[in-house]
């Protein structure tokens, strides 16, 4: 059985209301598509060059009130589907994760961390390099750096669309009375913008590196997520999206939690 | 002749320890530096990140950030929750290129009015040496293209 057939099956039966895929797009790139009637379930593919982690679309709106919906996950949408569930934002009988060539079904967040302890995570081999080159400048080369980065930002929030952790109904970036960071591609407003982007995702990032992949102009900011991931993990010992079950970092504590810089 | 240069350093201070031990060192009459601002919030639980962005930004030189020691929160944890932010928000200023250098995290009692003096002084005479932080307020002077 395929993937198309599947989804024919599942939508037949009723089993789920729509099945959440890729469809050839323009020009041969691959676009999400929401598949609600079987007959339409040929539209969908899924090969090498599907990329987006479509678990954000599992908390908008127009697909929470659908009930429950399949979804074509990888390692990363699964990861962040199990962070979904541990921030509560969508219930483990709602969903049907299609993993593999789209037809391994994973109906509960058990069988989803059972099936990626077989995969482990691993870094595209361009952001291992560039985390190599990070680490090898001083303060004022890693500053020149992301200033001249993020000098290219045109504030368009694609990051902050695509990724699958961003679902708060108001953001701090809409905000405009009082206006927390300026709304222009300024200097200012972007670094204050991807600053407070990184920590609102602290210990809740899954690493898929959408939000890079989303930037029109290519600016590496999955790497500013990533740099707190990694933080939270060396210091607190837990990774976002390993389990359905796991505490947010950033809103508990251990009374012996050890640093080294306060004086 | 230019004037030498004096830091402004901004001082995020929760009101139940650091507050009131900064205002002992003022009723013990100690002398200290007088380059620091102190603002005054409930709790450093309150002490957002993007409080000591905006002050660099607004010009501050160096900043600090105090509040109860681990244990003798008003709240009972709201230090420790500070504590973990801290620990990935310094990661990722420096990750960024800002001078971590110029932040200042500790923890000073309501007792300890002599040890808010020091470490006034301390941070002036580090952030004096530093000079001041012209490459963050140049970003606030940038102009919208
Ligand atoms: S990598 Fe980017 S898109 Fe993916 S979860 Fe992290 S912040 Fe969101
Ligand atoms: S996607 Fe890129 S250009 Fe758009 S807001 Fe994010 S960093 Fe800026």
């Amino acid at each position: 059985m395929d993937l198309r057939e599947k989804a024919r099956q599942l939508l037949e039966s009723g089993e789920v209301k729509a099945v959440i895929g890729y469809e050839k797009g323009t020009m041969g790139a691959r676009r999400p598509v929401f598949v609600k009637k079987a007959e339409r379930a040929d539209r969908l593919v899924l090969d090498g060059d599907c990329a987006q982690n479509l678990a954000t679309y599992l908390t908008r709106p127009e697909i929470r009130k659908l009930g429950r919906v399949a979804i074509t996950a990888g390692p990363d949408a699964l990861r962040a589907i199990l962070q979904l569930m541990a921030e509560r934002q969508i219930e483990e009988e709602n969903l049907l994760a299609l993993a593999g060539d789209g037809t391994v079904e994973l109906a509960s967040a058990q069988a989803i961390e059972e099936h990626l302890a077989l995969a482990p995570k691993e870094l595209p081999a361009r952001d291992r390099e560039l985390l190599e080159r990070l680490g090898k400048m001083d303060r004022a080369e890693r500053w020149a750096f992301w200033q001249k980065e993020l000098s290219r930002c045109v504030k368009c929030y694609a990051c902050r669309n695509s990724c699958p952790m961003c679902y708060c109904g108001h953001c701090t970036m809409d905000c405009n009375r009082p206006q927390w960071v300026p709304v222009a591609s300024h200097a200012l407003g972007n670094l204050e913008y991807h600053m407070v982007r990184a920590m609102h995702l602290a210990g809740r990032c899954v690493e898929c590196g959408d939000c890079g992949r989303a930037c029109p102009v290519g600016i590496p900011i999955h790497l500013l997520t990533f740099n707190c991931e990694e933080s939270v993990h060396q210091q607190f010992g837990q990774r976002a999206g390993a389990s359905s079950r796991l505490d947010y970092a950033l809103s508990t504590f251990r009374p012996d939690d050890k640093e080294s810089f306060i004086r | 002749m230019t004037e030498a240069f004096e830091p402004k350093i901004t001082a995020f201070v929760c009101n139940w320890c650091t507050y009131a031990g900064a205002d002992l060192t003022g009723t013990s009459r100690i002398k200290y530096q007088s380059n620091v601002r102190v603002l005054r919030l409930p709790c450093t639980g309150r002490i957002d990140f993007m409080l000591l962005a905006k002050a660099f930004a607004r010009g501050s030189d160096g900043v600090i950030v105090s509040g109860c020691h681990p244990n003798d929160c008003h709240y009972t944890s709201g230090n420790y929750h500070a504590r973990r932010r801290w620990m990935i928000y310094r990661n990722l200023m420096d990750f960024m290129g800002i001078d971590t250098r110029r932040v200042t995290f500790s923890w000073v009692s309501a007792a300890e009015g002599a040890r808010w003096a020091e470490l006034v002084n301390e941070v002036t005479t580090t952030v004096r040496a530093l000079g001041p932080y012209t490459e963050y307020k140049e970003l606030a002077l940038t102009g919208v293209e």
